[in-house]
């Protein structure tokens, strides 16, 4: 019973985890991203459109990746060339890709494609408990593994990922050492976009292999707030996704197995635990537990008078 | 030769003007060509939209009916972008208030219809205002980003009111659709010109100009704007920030909840599943379009009511999905804070460096 | 002579502002070259065309006798120019290897962390730094970090180091270790490119110094051809009588008592530790101190923008440490805050708005819920004009106005209610001459109306000007107290230091 919901707590994490660890890239830069949401989407709706055209579903990823890529991009030029608000822009960007999903999903509903399998580690998938829900999986969460670690590594262990969270620090700091400021943003918000874009292909290839109009259903935002959840660490997004698929699992469970509790009772669940961890991030974060990245929302002006 | 940007010493005034204006035309002119990439003529997509909203006085008046909720949500937007709060959260305060109002509608047993109405009126204020209150209580206290617990508290504001038309509330004639019975006559707001314009309008239109009062003439108004212009000197002079957050969010979700009524008691006289199309989030365009003018959120309201019209028709005629509006208001915001970037920069060619 | 560094005929111009008007500047190969002048001069905003922070529209630089163009900070570190600005570039949340790392040329992606390592520990070593490398920035105290500052530019074996008004948070002390420093880089060749206003420091150092007025250089000076009063004289123009003259007296009467007040921050550090002192009514009280060491949460506990975690206030004969009776009292006080355009004011506001910040509520501006712009239009135009303030039109945001006038507007408004203390934080930090002048004499007045100051300042000139008393800050706490009249510089430095306590 505990594997079972293990496992639909796997892969019920994962989407959300790649959306999240593509927002922390975001924000540990320095650019609030709101649009979140509607990156999911475009990546469901492009990873299925990929992989229906192609049969093949790393065209399906790589899809998704370069078409969230292309609308973080758009985000990205506004906020951090043209010193946007990037608040309303992220949200712009959330309509805008709900809406543009719908418009050109309308082709897509209705068909199916073969989704995801799943492949077992041989030797860790025997491991007791979390032998099959870790180690008898599909490709992308096994990649999502690998990201967690190669995120955290590249923040502190080399130097572009130095360079990254000192633009999100002190992009003046970071421009005296030469750092190319502007560029670093645009790279963080274009690729952090396009991590969140796999976290919808993850939806429509292997969560449920179709597409459907606004399939991400939230996800996006609960991502925003695990963000400060995670305290901008990829480890600690882990965490966070994990604890949300769990607790999304678990849900789904009570309602398959048929409680008297209102099935749409239950589905708020999600959301009010989202809030909750959010308030308690939150007053940790005022307790200078963990610090946000002291130039979070504010764009980089070189010729700023102080 | 380099292209480089400079800063304007003042802002130009005809750019600030006219850049909705334009924000606007080019978001249609772009959109036209994503209807073209799916497969619409746009057109006549265009022409059909103009047409089917103001072509007739039916259509007209279905433009004010959905211009009436834009109204509402987008004042109490406005009313909270004033002290740089955003509230994302429109949508749900709306149901909230269409919640409160059924509420009372439907068993309060009130039936003298001034005093039905005048009580759904309250009901639906106040639920919609302690709904935004908890994001504002959460703000004013912890500093917890409002913009996700707000937008958050829209999921499970609709999954309330469907957990409410699909269960205890629903109609047991109503053939197991998700809705409540219909209201008694003293629960509904009058209808006008044999169409399905309601009383709803002429309120918004009312608190509009109360808003308006509001922010520019009374001292509640003058400490919004200062707290909004400058937390920390509006802390230093002494005003209790906390309490105004809390506050302007209970007032924003209030009249977002009025919203609420003026759907179910005006329009649709019952509470149902989907009530709203997305008001609220259109709210946000409107709300940021507007700037600070209370007339520009009826004049932009009304543009907005227009569009959602003509998606209506558009859906009929040609499949369109509804959701395509939200790409266009996502396009007319890309180029509106485009625009702002060039009200206060200009773009300069310079040669090489050395002697400029 | 072969010249370092040659500027011509260098403009800069802001929206509405001539910041640089065709100046022009040489360094020689190992020398101190100081840069005086007074706030506003254009020195800052030089520096930052030397270091590609600002693009110029007009004028030539050279460097080693090539023509060069600088657009971004990248290609003038290239060229082995480096600068420690006033307003640092650390980042407080990282360690002291992390922030110096970033400075560092040619580390690769992946780089090597144990060789780095000891490459900046090298560093530190030779200048008998004792900082642990590994120690976030934020817990080092101002001193250390403007020597991390320092460190990334030697890191990186620059041949023009520009320096910022570096001893604006050095005791007198501190200030002679860096000079220490400055002259053994000058012997090994380097140049030292020197921004201050502080003419003693100008005195002892430099071995040319070029005055700076009004965005052009007036002229430049070998060491020898000038003396304290010429530098004076050049920087300000014109002779300079104060318009009032301080007289030292004390009534008896309390204003204000503080006793052991203490006030803990989020990191759980004290801000203010056991901090005791006393206030008479028309006494001008000025604090000295390193920034940093309390003096910011004293303003804040005293004006009511944070809480005292122990300790009491008295005001009046009465306790108003945390009870509600200090709501009141603190509409009482006035203040001038430190960041006038951060904090003292709503920028996008008119500055009759502004004006009434304080008083809005008061029956003279408001009939019921309405506000009475009549009256509040008058009283904009009253102050205006007591106060002089250059306000432009009646609609106009008033962050459009200059340092000294926004400053004009904040104690306009401060001082409406006859305020019976007045605490200001660094208020002539950034203005000009002539507003900090005003702002002298508005304290001064005051005085003798009865009304009493804490002159929070790092200027120990104006201090000296000004206080009946001053007591010096240092980490938190109250170091100890002076005359003016009778004590030194040295005597305040060293206990700015903690080096001695009274």
């Amino acid at each position: 019973m505990l594997e079972i919901l293990l496992d639909a707590t796997v892969r019920s994490s994962t989407p959300i985890l790649f959306a999240t660890l593509g927002a922390i890239i975001n924000e540990r830069a320095g650019i609030i991203n709101l649009g979140i949401e509607g990156l999911m989407l475009i990546g469901a709706l492009a990873g299925f459109a990929g992989t229906q055209a192609s049969g093949s579903l790393l065209v399906g990823v790589l899809a998704a990746f370069f078409a969230a890529m292309l609308a973080g991009s758009v985000h990205a030029f506004i906020t951090v060339q043209l010193r946007g608000n990037q608040i309303v822009s992220g949200l712009a960007l959330t309509m805008f890709g709900v809406g543009i999903t719908a418009l050109f999903g309308r082709s897509m509903v209705g068909l199916t494609i073969a989704g995801f399998e799943r492949i077992a580690i041989p030797g860790l998938n025997r491991l007791p408990v979390i032998g099959k829900p870790f180690f008898n999986q599909d490709m992308l969460i096994y990649f999502s593994f690998l990201l967690v670690v190669a995120i955290a590594f590249f923040f502190y262990r080399t130097r572009w990922g130095l360079a990254l969270r000192t633009v999100g620090e002190n992009p003046a700091a970071a421009d005296t050492c030469g750092v190319p400021v502007l560029l670093t943003r645009f790279l963080a918000v274009t690729i952090g976009s396009g991590i969140v874009g796999i976290g919808g292909a993850y939806l429509s290839l292997a969560t449920t292999p179709m597409w459907i109009e606004n399939m991400s259903a939230g996800r996006g935002w609960i991502a925003v707030a695990l963000v400060i959840f995670a305290s901008w660490s990829s480890y600690r997004a882990l965490a966070g996704a994990y604890l949300f698929g769990g607790i999304t699992a678990m849900q789904l469970r009570f309602q398959a197995m048929g409680t008297t509790v209102s099935a749409h009772i239950l589905q708020m669940l999600p959301y009010f635990f989202t809030i909750l961890v959010l308030v308690i991030s939150t007053i940790r974060l005022q307790k200078g537990a963990s610090q946000q990245p002291e130039s979070l929302g504010q764009p980089y002006d070189r010729e700023d008078r102080k | 030769m380099k292209l480089v940007t400079e800063k304007r010493e003042l802002s130009s005034r005809l750019l600030r003007f006219s850049a909705p204006i334009v924000s606007i035309l080019v978001a249609l002119f772009v959109a036209g060509f994503l209807l073209l990439a799916a497969g619409v003529n746009p057109f006549q997509a265009y022409l059909e939209i103009v047409q089917e909203s103001l072509g007739s006085l039916y259509g007209l008046s279905e433009t004010l009916v959905k211009t009436t909720p834009l109204i509402f949500t987008s004042l109490g937007v406005s009313l909270a972008f004033r002290m740089q709060i955003w509230n994302i959260g429109a949508e749900g305060q709306l149901y909230l208030g269409a919640c409160g109002a059924t509420a009372v509608a439907l068993f309060s047993g009130l039936e003298h219809p001034v005093m039905m109405i005048t009580a759904m009126f309250f009901a639906a204020f106040l639920c919609g205002g302690l709904w935004a209150g908890v994001a504002g209580l959460l703000r004013a206290r912890w500093q917890v980003n409002e913009v996700i617990v707000t937008l958050l508290m829209n999921y499970i504001a609709i999954l309330g009111v469907d957990y409410l038309v699909y269960g205890p509330w629903k109609d047991p004639k109503g053939f197991n659709f998700p809705l409540t019975a219909q209201f008694s006559d003293a629960a509904r707001l009058t209808e006008y010109f044999d169409t399905r314009l309601h009383s709803g309008f002429f309120l918004a239109l009312f608190c509009a100009l109360l808003l308006y009062l509001f922010m520019e003439r009374t001292v509640w108004g003058y400490e919004i704007k200062v707290i909004g212009s400058n937390p920390k000197a509006a802390r230093y002079a002494g005003m209790n920030t906390g309490m105004a957050i809390f506050f302007v969010l209970f007032l924003s979700g209030a009249i977002a909840g009025i919203a609420g009524f003026g759907e179910v008691a005006g329009l649709q006289h019952r509470l149902q599943h989907g009530i709203s199309p997305g008001y609220g989030y259109t709210a946000i365009i409107i709300a940021w379009l507007a700037r600070r003018s209370a007339l520009g959120v009826v004049i932009v309201s009304f543009l907005m009511g227009v569009l959602l019209v003509g998606g209506d028709s558009l859906q009929l005629t040609w499949q369109l999905p509804v959701a395509f509006v939200y790409a266009f208001q996502g396009l007319i915001l890309f180029f509106l804070l485009a625009s702002d970037f060039f009200i206060n920069n200009r773009l300069k060619l310079v040669r090489g460096g050395r002697h400029a | 002579m072969n010249n370092l560094l040659q500027i011509k005929n260098i403009r800069k111009t802001f929206p509405g502002v001539v910041a640089l008007d065709e100046i022009s500047l040489s360094i020689a190969p190992g020398e101190i070259h100081t840069l005086l002048g007074e706030n506003g001069a254009g020195k800052s905003t030089l520096m930052n065309v030397l270091t590609g922070l600002y693009r110029p529209e007009r004028g030539e630089i050279f460097f080693d006798g090539a023509p060069v163009t600088f657009s971004s900070p990248r290609e003038s570190l290239a060229m082995g120019i480096g600068m420690v600005h006033q307003h640092f570039m650390l980042v407080p949340a990282h360690t002291v290897f992390e922030n110096v790392l970033l400075a560092l040329d040619g580390v690769p992606n992946f780089y090597g962390r144990r060789t780095y390592r000891q490459q900046v520990q090298r560093v530190l070593d030779e200048f008998n730094l004792d900082i642990n490398l590994d120690t976030p920035v934020w817990k080092l105290s101002i001193g250390a970090q403007q020597w991390i500052e320092l460190i990334k530019l030697l890191v990186r074996d620059c041949h023009l180091l520009i320096l910022d008004e570096p001893t604006a948070v050095l005791t007198p002390q501190e200030s002679s270790r860096l000079f220490a420093v400055l002259t053994r880089l000058r012997d090994q060749g380097k140049s030292i490119l020197f921004i201050s206003h502080k003419m003693r420091e100008v005195m002892e150092i430099s071995d040319r110094v070029t005055v700076l007025k009004k965005g052009r250089s007036l002229v430049t000076l070998e060491r020898g051809e000038y003396d304290e009063n010429r530098l004076a004289s050049l920087m300000i123009g014109e002779d300079h009588i104060p318009g009032w003259q301080k007289s030292f007296r004390t009534s008896q009467d309390l204003a204000l008592e503080i006793k052991n007040l203490s006030v803990r921050n989020d990191r759980g550090l004290a801000d203010l530790d056991n901090f005791t002192m006393k206030l008479h009514r028309g006494q001008i009280l000025g604090i000295a101190g390193v920034a940093g060491n309390g003096q910011k949460a004293l303003a804040e506990v005293l004006t009511g923008l944070r809480e005292a975690t122990a300790g009491r206030i008295i005001a009046g004969g009465r306790d108003i440490t945390n009870s509600s009776a200090r709501g009141s009292y603190i509409a009482g006080i006035a203040h001038i805050p430190e960041d006038r355009k951060t904090i003292g004011i709503a920028p996008d506001m008119t500055v009759d708005d502004n004006l009434i910040m304080k008083n809005f509520n008061s029956k003279a501006f408001r009939r019921w819920v309405f506000q009475d712009r009549g009256a509040i239009r008058r009283n904009a135009a009253d102050k205006i004009e007591q106060f002089s303030i250059k306000a432009g039109p009646a609609g106009n945001p008033v962050r459009y106005l200059s340092g000294g006038n926004i400053q004009k507007v904040i104690i306009a408004r401060e001082l409406s209610e006859n305020p019976a203390v007045l605490v200001a934080l660094y208020p002539t930090r950034g203005l000009d001459i002539g507003s900090a002048e005003y702002v002298h004499k508005v304290i001064v007045d005051g005085s003798s109306n009865g009304m009493s100051t804490i002159l929070i300042s790092e200027d120990l000139d104006e201090l000296l000007k000004l206080s009946d008393e001053i007591v010096v800050m240092f980490r938190g706490r109250l170091a100890g107290s002076v005359d003016p009249q009778t004590a030194t510089r040295e005597e305040i430095g060293l206990l700015m230091s903690g080096e001695v306590q009274r």
